[in-house]
């Protein structure tokens, strides 16, 4: 007989000793940081914050990102090559222990995974004053070939495409910002 | 997108009916935090159907004990209790060997957690943290300490309800859950804004049931909650 899904709640602002514990300084073993690595692939470092309808940074936001490793591989069963990564593609962080509340994830650039999508990572995320969790999306500026061809990106009103692009903030490194509000407002998605 | 996943392996959509919406403005919070523009429904691809796995292993052998595993100097206060239940999919089928996380304040109603600024102590014998992993028929068990109710600034003389947050994984990053368990009876549930942003018809589903079954006699009470994740979907979601 089906049953019916369990309401969603907020996380709240009181979710870092639970599920991010060393990076906010408790004596408790956390499962997901903010660094993934892979051997031979070239690590980048994704930042930026998250903006609330005032304009205002949040700093009690989780992300969690979800990724293939460099070669587009899913660590997952259903992936049928994700049996040979030892990447594992999960990473979390709060917002709350960098200056002006920045997130910072060091990770890979994923590849494509070989079904037409250019390179990109999913992104969950969860704050205080949400009651259900958001999915977004990052994809990369220097891959304009194959964002151009994005059968995601291309369902996205063109004007509001930006919104889910990182851009190159340096070497290795690109900025990300999420904003829940107002006219440059993140595209988030219901898959 | 291409077609390598059939439709049979595609999970159903977020059920609205059940969830509360984002806006809900008796959750002060809420009007600044809550997207302002519809989401854009995205078909799932290999990103959607896959998903962080922690089995077994990741846990410790005490993380499912709150009691225990942050204990210093002896047992912490208050009242000792079993929270129990099993984790299914809208099929009705259990959903085994998935990480869950909590996250509660203490007995008292304090987290230990430096924002959190109410006049009730700390309790150096708990953190107020644990996980476990779902065995094989999506069975869960947690021991811990009935948390107490709080004040917040949401409106005046706001008090939360007793609960315990609880964070899911399940098959994929689409099934991902964090919401929280209450308790049955509590009069403060008619007066929370949080839990009042839920449906009216789905509410129950958040508030654990006193189980004298899960008790353990001359230890601790024991309360069932079952959790329910996404399903698998009914039709194609796409062309």
């Amino acid at each position: 007989m089906p049953l019916k899904q369990t309401p969603s709640q907020t996380i709240g602002p009181y979710f870092s000793f639970g599920l991010v514990p060393e990076q906010y300084g408790y004596d408790y073993k956390q499962l997901a940081g903010n660094e993934l690595a892979e051997e031979g692939a070239a690590p980048i470092t994704i930042r930026g914050q998250v903006f609330d309808g005032n304009g205002e940074t949040v700093r009690d936001a989780m992300l969690e990102l979800w990724q293939a490793d460099s070669r587009g591989r899913y660590a997952h069963a259903r992936d049928p090559r994700g049996a040979n990564t030892a990447f594992g593609g999960f990473a979390r962080v709060g917002t709350g222990t960098l200056a002006d509340n920045f997130f910072e994830f060091k990770t890979v650039k994923p590849g494509a995974i070989g079904d037409g999508q250019a390179p990109h990572i999913t992104v969950v995320l969860f704050m205080r004053g949400l009651l259900n969790h958001v999915y977004t999306r990052i994809y990369f500026a220097d891959e304009e070939a194959a964002n151009g061809k994005d059968p995601v990106l291309t369902l996205v009103e063109p004007s509001r495409r930006e919104t889910l692009i990182a851009r190159r903030d340096g070497d290795g490194a690109y900025r990300f910002d999420i904003h829940m509000q107002g006219d440059g407002e993140t595209v988030f998605f219901d898959a | 997108m291409a077609g390598a996943n059939s439709d049979s392996e595609k999970f159903a959509r977020r059920d609205w009916d059940s969830h509360p919406p984002n806006l809900h403005p008796d959750y002060k919070s809420t009007p600044l935090r809550a997207p302002g523009k519809p989401l854009v429904i995205l078909p799932q691809s290999l990103s959607e159907l896959t998903g962080p796995v922690y089995g077994h292993a990741a846990v410790g052998d005490l993380d499912h004990d709150l009691t225990k595993s942050a204990a210093r100097t002896g047992a912490p206060n208050g009242e000792r209790i079993i929270v129990a239940g099993t984790v299914w999919d809208e099929d009705g089928r259990p959903v085994p060997d998935i990480l869950l996380e909590v996250w509660q304040p203490n007995a008292a109603g304090r987290y230990n957690h430096a924002d959190d600024q109410h006049d009730a102590p700390i309790d150096p014998n708990f953190l107020g943290a644990g996980r476990c992993v779902t065995d094989g028929a999506g069975r869960y068990c947690f021991v811990t300490i009935k948390p107490g109710a709080y004040p917040w600034p949401n409106h005046y003389n706001a008090w939360r309800p007793a609960h315990i947050h609880f964070s899911l994984f399940g098959a994929s990053i689409l099934t991902r859950l964090i919401t929280q368990m209450y308790f049955t009876g509590d009069p403060l549930l008619a007066l929370d804004p949080i839990y009042n942003g839920v449906p009216a018809a789905s509410r129950q589903l958040l508030v654990a049931d006193l189980s004298i079954d899960l008790s353990e006699p001359e230890w601790a009470l024991g309360y069932a909650f079952d959790i329910c994740l996404r399903g698998r979907a009914a039709t194609p979601m796409e062309a």
